[in-house]
């Protein structure tokens, strides 16, 4: 590997102690212990569009929303079969992420690629809450490795297994990266900014495409030639 | 003839090891990038991608909880004779795709476009995907499956001679730095580039490129393979690693093919096979052997011809 250096590693629970997120930096890497659910746009909808009441005690049992559909399967009996656990892409959720917090008081959102500086300042401040990232992406056998158990799955019928709030054990799961603290930074940002600088030199030499696009130009007036 | 129901044994086992055992050669591509690599977050993912693959095999589970969208690619010799033809074909690989999502499991991605409607079990309207080809000589079935994951990494650009080599890696470097931010593109990943045909084509050589071939192999073109190498070298320079962190391993290979396109464009696509590059195949025979491999060698030279005419070449061996 390189020269690189390691990351520092940290055990957190799933109801964080305001403490315990204010000692998180960007990039550590950190471990899971604690219940966890699952929550993407079928639940966001079901619990704040469609005002339905949600089947779990927030933020007492857990304050870690996953975004995150498992490879799983429920058996004829109604116990569980879980594989592999990994994140979805989470800039999808903003309209939601608000209301979502202030109804779940969710102080751990994971998913995958984090969310924007906005949303960071907006909703994750003033809630106290902090992303973690999965890693890779994505590490799904480590992270079902992690699962000690699935609790329960609700709203397997409305949603579909996909789209089902999944509630897992979790021990010692992980790994997640901190990709934002309780002041908004962003790890993500913070790399793009770096690899920004050098793409001047790497385009060197290339040339624009004849033909426009539009998003290559936001006034839709533009010609796409030339 | 090929007894169906082998056929459909075997598309279970397929399904089971695309989705828990990373092929050989991108494990060796990936393992090769992570020893060089040097951003400290970079190879820290890497090595705990590494991890995740031995703890994928060890508990039989698959490697990403996105287990992407199974489909199939299907090579037969002229020869080659199925029990209850092509219908009993596809009903055996549909039938498997629902079987393996239930037993490994997978996660049941598939859902309708607009209505959302999710059978739970990865087959619906034109899912799987069943493409096929065929080989002259020989009365084998080739059955690939490819589970390719992600929503990000794919491009579609009409470019014309005009704007060259250079805006070949004008494109090339929008997609992958377009796609690799935050690491919405799974990177490093196998990235597939095609280039002509018609605009669908031009999708479709792309996506083989990247998921049919394997990592070291080069186009017979050597102008072309040469090219391959060039714009791997250029995709590993932009200063990104994995999840869009600082690092330099993006590609682990870059795969072009080519079709003969309108006279006036030069169609690319740009397609990435991510971390989880999950394809697996099996060489059922007439006589019930079934051979396992990771290289779906799809591009042979037949499939590249380019006369109207195909010669068996002198060496070629019918029952190969």
């Amino acid at each position: 590997m390189g020269n690189a250096s390691k990351p520092r590693k940290i055990r957190l629970s799933t109801t964080p102690t305001p403490e315990a997120l204010a000692e998180l930096r960007l990039g550590d890497v950190v471990y899971l212990d604690g219940l966890i659910y699952t929550a993407r746009e079928g639940v966001y909808k079901r619990a704040l569009e469609e005002n339905a009441n949600i089947p779990m005690e927030l933020p007492s049992e857990s304050a870690a929303n996953f975004h995150c559909s498992p490879a799983a399967a429920i058996n004829e009996d109604g116990t569980f079969r879980l594989g592999a656990v990994t994140a979805t892409a989470s800039f999808r959720f903003t309209k939601w992420i608000g209301d979502w917090m202030a109804r779940s008081g969710a102080k751990l959102i994971i998913g995958k690629g984090g969310m924007s500086a906005k949303d960071y300042k907006e909703h994750f401040v003033p809630n106290g809450a902090i992303y973690l990232t999965t890693v890779g992406y994505g590490t799904g056998a480590l992270l079902g490795r992690g699962v000690k158990r699935v609790k329960a799955v609700h709203w397997n019928k409305e949603l579909g297994l996909a789209q089902a709030m999944w509630v897992l054990e979790a021990d010692n799961m992980g790994p997640f990266i901190v990709e934002s603290d309780l002041a908004g930074n962003s790890l993500f940002e913070r790399e793009n900014a770096k690899i920004s600088a050098n793409l001047a030199r790497v385009y060197e030499g290339t040339v624009p495409a004849v033909l426009k696009r539009f998003g290559e130009t936001d006034d839709r007036s533009d010609e796409m030639i030339g | 003839m090929i007894p169906i129901d082998l056929i459909q044994r075997t598309a279970e086992t397929l399904m089971d090891k695309a989705a828990i055992e990373i092929p050989q050669d991108y494990l060796d591509g990936l393992q090769a990038a992570a020893n060089v690599e040097d951003g400290d977050l970079s190879s820290f993912v890497l090595e705990a991608m590494l991890e995740n693959y031995k703890a994928a095999k060890e508990d039989r589970r698959a490697m990403c909880g996105d287990t992407g969208t199974p489909r199939w690619y299907v090579k037969m010799g002229n020869e080659t004779r199925i029990e209850g033809g092509p219908i009993a074909l596809e009903a055996a690989l549909r039938r498997a795709t629902a079987n393996a999502t239930n037993g490994v499991p997978l996660r049941p991605n598939r859902v309708h476009p607009l209505w959302r409607t999710d059978h739970d079990n990865n087959v619906g309207i034109g899912a799987p995907e069943i493409e096929y080809g065929y080989e002259p000589g020989g009365e084998w079935i080739d059955l690939i499956t490819v589970h390719k994951g992600g929503l990000f990494g794919t491009d579609y650009r009409m470019l014309f001679p005009s704007d060259g080599i250079q805006g070949i890696k004008r494109f090339y470097l929008d997609c992958l730095v377009a796609f690799g931010k935050r690491g919405l593109a799974c990177q490093p990943a196998i990235i597939g580039i095609g280039l002509g045909g018609c605009k669908d084509t031009c999708m479709v050589l792309g996506k083989r490129a990247a998921c049919l071939r394997v990592v070291g192999s080069r186009n017979s073109d050597p102008r072309i393979a040469e090219l391959e190498l060039e714009l791997k070298e250029l995709g590993n320079s932009i200063g990104m690693g994995a999840m869009g962190f600082v690092g330099k391993s993006m590609v682990i290979d870059a795969n072009i093919e080519v079709g003969y396109c309108h006279t006036g464009g030069m169609q690319m696509s740009v397609h990435a096979f991510c971390l989880s590059s999950r394809r697996a195949v099996a060489r059922v025979f007439a006589d019930g052997r079934v051979e396992y491999r990771t290289d779906p060698d799809w591009f042979t030279d037949y499939q590249r011809r380019e006369t109207v005419e195909w010669e068996m070449p002198q060496n070629h061996e019918k029952s190969a």
